[in-house]
């Protein structure tokens, strides 16, 4: 199919969505003032459609050392780390990550799909295998196009499936690596890394581990690590990758590993060797960041707080969301249409969320993808599921709302941990797997 | 399984999943004439491997078109086994 009949196509796809109202792949925020905050059509609106987890985008300390370095090294590094050489950043960035992580070597991308590409287009060699979760995120994917390896995909979270697999690949020459997410952005599930490290180290030598934590880095682990640090698994998994785009508050990714000579994976990686370098201002904004982390300041635990508000919020309302408390709340409508219905009336009501629809969703399930960030304050969780439940009854997706505050009591409200810090702070035991409620329509 | 075993299933399976009121056969082409989108092949694919206990790479799905396609290379992974 040429280019034009491809635009055709994409056209008459998504003009009949588009013609419901707004374009979902083009808003345009006039002014954002903080992490929950902006301004679009003139209005004020109120945001739960970012990755801003633990809300450092407006931190203080990480605006002012962007500021700083920008001002000190300048806009840009105009060139890639092997043509160009490193900022002084650049290392100590990477040396910091691996001190969080307590791995021997990290290395940084300019973003976190470059991270996943980078590595993932070096570890599949020819002759080897990539062995990839159903429901991997697209960076995941294209890193396996552009490998030489042979790729395949098991049942989403499932560790059976996994094992299959590896089965019958025992006895063929060649490399084998799992690759698994920490939490799917989609539906805000987490997966098992525990018994996928189990999986992977009873299946031999040459098999390894891959973990994506870009959605639960700053989210789950006693500090922040990730999934595989709160299953305490972390010596298991070969290669942590991850992002600085979303608890992290800039743009950039990494990978961490303790493998024996990771550096010179520099050379063998094309998405690292020819595409610019991290900016000053990122850099340091990074480095602030893994430094609020470390210190542990309570942000994960105002994350886990407002996303048990949400999630179980939602599902008072009658709403069918994702499987388990999450940062981010899935809410599972019946078809695309009623989705960019419910997507349009939030927006004329002052409340921002993201759309997802098929083929770009698991199970070609038509989604509102709800997100919270440590930086709400309760009182705009209990106004977004007000609007909600209005919104949800007038279009039919719920019953007839009762008033938000008489469902969600604060007695009602769990707190969920994501580690042993939040424990410590006397927090409930983590609640996993809750099941969702059936919507009536769906 | 016989040859035609395992084409007769394939096509019991694809029935269930396509969106189309056409007739499926040997040679309808599995993307373009299911409705099916590249994922929710992938995800048939996925049925087949535990239905035949083999495993079909990603890569080999290139060179798959029709049902007969993806019969014989499913075949022919069931013998290689």
């Amino acid at each position: 199919m040429g280019i034009k009949d491809r635009i055709a196509a994409t056209g008459a796809a998504f003009g009949a969505l588009k013609a419901m109202g707004r374009d979902p792949s083009s808003l345009k925020f006039e002014t954002i003032s903080s992490p929950t905050e902006a301004r679009l059509e003139g209005r004020p609106i109120t945001l739960f459609g970012t990755n801003n987890y633990l809300g450092l985008t407006f931190d203080p300390g990480c605006v002012q050392a962007a500021a700083d370095a920008t001002f000190a090294q300048g806009a840009g590094t105009t060139g890639s780390r092997i043509a160009n050489g490193s900022y002084g950043g650049h290392n100590a960035l990477e040396t910091e990550i691996a001190r969080f992580y307590g791995k021997r070597g990290a290395m940084v991308f300019s973003t976190g799909y470059v991270a996943n590409i980078g590595m993932i287009s070096v570890l599949g060699g020819q002759g080897d295998h990539l062995l990839i979760d159903a429901d991997s995120h697209a960076s995941i994917y294209d890193g396996c196009k552009m490998s030489d390896a042979e790729i395949i995909r098991f049942r989403h979270n499932s560790p059976e499936s996994l094992a299959k697999r590896l089965e019958r690949l025992k006895g063929t020459p060649g490399d084998k690596t799992v690759i698994v997410e920490g939490i799917y952005s989609m539906l805000g599930d987490s997966a098992p890394i525990d018994e996928f490290a189990a999986v992977t180290r009873e299946a031999g030598d040459d098999v390894f581990l891959m973990v994506d934590e870009a959605h639960s880095l700053g989210v789950y682990g006693a500090t922040g690590r990730g999934k595989a640090q709160a299953d305490g698994v972390e010596a298991d998994c070969d290669f942590i990758v991850g992002t600085f785009s979303k608890s992290v508050g800039t743009t950039g990714g990494y990978c961490v590993s303790d493998l024996e000579g990771f550096d010179a994976l520099r050379m063998l990686s094309r998405p690292y060797m020819f595409t610019a370098s991290m900016t000053p201002s990122a850099i340091a904004t990074a480095r602030a960041a893994f430094e609020i982390m470390a210190a542990g300041r309570g942000h994960k635990e105002r994350l886990w707080k407002n996303a048990n508000h949400l999630y179980s919020g939602a599902q008072s309302l009658g709403f069918q969301t994702g499987p388990e408390v999450s940062p981010v709340v899935a809410v599972i409508l019946p078809e695309p249409q009623v989705a960019v219905a419910l997507w349009n009336r939030l927006i004329d009501e002052g409340i921002y969320t993201n759309i997802a629809i098929p083929p770009a969703t698991p199970n070609a399930l038509s989604l509102l993808r709800v997100s919270v960030s440590a930086a709400h304050e309760p009182d705009q969780i209990d106004h977004a599921l007000d609007v909600l439940a209005s919104v949800g009854a007038e279009l039919g997706i719920i019953d007839g709302a009762t008033p938000i505050k008489k469902k969600v009591g604060a007695a009602s409200l769990r707190v969920i941990s994501g580690g042993a810090s939040a424990k410590a702070a006397g927090s409930e035991q983590p609640v996993r797997r809750a099941k969702g409620r059936a919507a009536p329509t769906a | 399984m016989s040859a035609p075993d395992v084409q007769g299933r394939v096509l019991e399976l694809l029935a269930a999943r396509a969106k189309t009121t056409g007739t499926l056969g040997p040679d309808t082409k599995i993307m373009a004439e299911t409705n099916l989108d590249s994922v929710s092949v992938m995800d048939f694919v996925l049925e087949l491997e535990d239905e035949f206990d083999v495993t079909v790479p990603l890569n080999r799905m290139a060179e798959i078109e029709t049902v007969a396609d993806l019969a014989g290379a499913i075949e022919t992974l069931m013998n290689d086994n």
